[in-house]
């Protein structure tokens, strides 16, 4: 029989990382098994997935989320690029804003808007899309820090001047140098932040829920108050999706040296 | 200079001083702009709010009023729900962390750690409240198993999921991982040859970590732990999906007064949420300079 030596200090840590894995396991375990009482068996799952009010909230968050993650580099790729290379004095107001989301917390944001925007004389939440308007520029705001520090890690990676002069000299434009010259060097960068943004949008609770959007968070918190079995179902298929973009991002990241900060709203 | 003509509309080709400056500074102005008209304005209203009383004049009535015992009862509560999830995160963070870099287990263990650490910190929310209502919940999962297995009844014996001891239990699900992805690295960047530097001068390995490791990862930790007490202090989806209101927070007397005016007076409410953002200015600000000071010895 083979023996494994283990020192004290082993079996300490050993204990440590088991806690660990229970603690991580053992709520994924539950909902699972309770997903599974349902009867004829994975009826909780084919009740979920034939459901059109699933598939509507689900597209609505996904469609958000894109929004948000094309405004959020359309804004964050050009400044950070522009801070870089001509105005490296903004950068501490630039960092500032980018750092406000976590100071300002989803539920203030929101009430913030609320107490601005839907009201005379700015009433965006009775306009068409004003409702949507708002919740995609809150997600932009939360988006900043992630997207912000993801891409401005990417160009410290590369060499901005010379790619800048080099095109210039060939006779290219800002457009063109943003768009043909620097975004596919970023990609990496981008494609991290983009996926950690959509992971937190698409099942973002607090301010979907106050601008009365019908999203992922507020259709999951819906069942969870009225149904028994499929709420189970739902929150594996969500954390499933949150699964699926975390493990995109370390594909994503495999290799690079660059970390990324992850962190979500709760 | 060869620079086209084009690069004129949307900045300069070069850096010339003087009249250049503000065409420069023009390429900041969409960042700018959406931050104001999302942040900083809807935050400028709110403060600005918070001044005035009902009919609009200059007060700082809303302030005095934020000594009500119900509202003191949620700062405290919120408080002491993030301190100490924070502290237990904090400290079982570190200890798992150093476990899979440090303790001898198996190299795949940190990778499969890291993994779940990254998808964990992100789970949050409705369905993570779900999953520990499953869990630990009148007929949760772990509660029968305790019940009929071992036979200790946790709800008999005062636990209570739906109340802030449960709440903590939640909230460690996205904590200490977050304290993972954060320590990970800097007990990574603890370099091998300090501790064979110290060995040499023949200290033990107690008094390495006394007095090389620990004050090195010190204000990483703290400031990790600030972290994650804003994490959780600015946190409100779980907390409204597992308490329903028995748990008095800040985040959740502001998402009552969006609801409908609890606190019959608007004013108040911005002043309770300028006082949630002035302490995560504070914690923010914390963390800010203990970063700057652990990145002068782990980079």
């Amino acid at each position: 029989m083979m023996r494994l030596r283990l020192t004290p200090a082993q079996v300490f840590w050993w204990i440590v990382f088991i806690l660990g894995v229970l603690y991580f396991f053992l709520p994924l375990l539950a909902t699972f098994l309770f997903s599974m009482r349902s009867q004829p068996l994975f009826s909780a799952y084919t009740d979920t997935l034939t459901r059109g009010d699933f598939w509507s909230s689900l597209g609505y968050s996904f469609v958000i989320g894109v929004i948000t993650i094309v405004i959020s580099v359309t804004l964050v790729m050009p400044t950070a690029f522009w801070v870089r290379l001509r105005v490296p004095r903004a950068r501490p107001f630039v960092e500032f804003v980018t750092l406000l989301p976590f100071v300002i917390p989803p539920v203030v944001i929101v009430f913030g808007l609320l107490s601005i925007y839907a009201n005379k004389p700015i009433s965006l939440t009775t306009v068409p899309y004003g409702s949507d308007l708002l919740l995609v520029g809150a997600y932009t705001m939360l988006s900043l820090p992630y997207m912000y520090r993801s891409i401005d890690a990417g160009l410290r990676a590369i060499d901005i001047n010379t790619l800048t002069e080099a095109a210039q000299s060939m006779g290219a434009g800002w457009t063109r140098i943003l768009v043909q010259i620097i975004l596919p060097n970023l990609r990496v960068s981008i494609l991290s932040g983009a996926f950690l943004t959509l992971a937190i949008v698409v099942g973002e609770f607090t301010i979907a829920a106050y601008l009365a959007r019908p999203a992922f968070g507020p259709f999951i918190a819906l069942i969870g108050r009225n149904e028994a079995y499929t709420p189970a179902a739902v929150s594996i298929v969500s954390f499933g999706l949150t699964w699926l973009a975390m493990g995109l991002i370390a594909f994503l990241g495999r290799g690079s040296r660059a970390r990324v900060r992850v962190a979500g709203a709760h | 200079m060869t620079a086209p003509a084009q690069t004129l509309i949307q900045g300069a080709p070069k850096a010339r001083p003087g009249r250049r400056r503000w065409a420069t500074l023009l390429g900041l102005v969409p960042f700018f702009l959406a931050a104001f008209l999302f942040m900083l304005l809807p935050m400028a209203f709110l403060v600005a709010g918070s001044f005035q009383d009902v009919n609009g004049n200059l007060t700082t009535q809303n302030y005095a009023d934020l000594s009500q015992n119900f509202i003191v009862d949620a700062y405290i509560t919120s408080i002491r729900v993030s301190l100490a999830t924070a502290v237990a995160g904090g400290v079982f963070g570190f200890l798992l962390a150093y476990a899979v870099i440090l303790g001898g287990l198996p190299h795949f263990l940190r990778t499969a750690l890291m993994t779940f650490s990254g998808v964990a910190s992100n789970f949050a929310g409705i369905p993570l409240a779900l999953a520990f209502i499953f869990t630990l919940g009148h007929v949760g999962f772990l509660t029968l198993f305790l019940r009929d297995t071992l036979g200790i009844d946790i709800w008999a014996h005062g636990f209570n999921l739906y109340s802030e001891i449960g709440l903590d239990f939640t909230y460690m699900y996205f904590q200490f991982p977050l304290m993972v992805l954060i320590m990970a690295p800097a007990i990574d960047g603890l370099r091998q040859d300090w501790r064979e530097a110290s060995a040499n001068l023949g200290a033990t390995s107690g008094q390495y970590w006394r007095h090389i490791a620990l004050p090195i990862l010190t204000p990483t930790l703290l400031g990790t732990m600030i972290l994650l007490f804003g994490n959780s202090f600015g946190a409100q989806a779980t907390a409204y999906a597992l308490t329903a209101g028995q748990v008095n927070l800040v985040t959740l007397v502001i998402s009552d007064q969006m609801s409908g005016d609890v606190l019959h007076n608007v004013g108040l409410g911005y002043a309770l949420a300028v006082g949630m953002v002035a302490i995560m200015a504070v914690a923010i600000t914390l963390y800010t300079i203990l970063q700057r000071r652990s990145e002068r010895w782990l980079r």
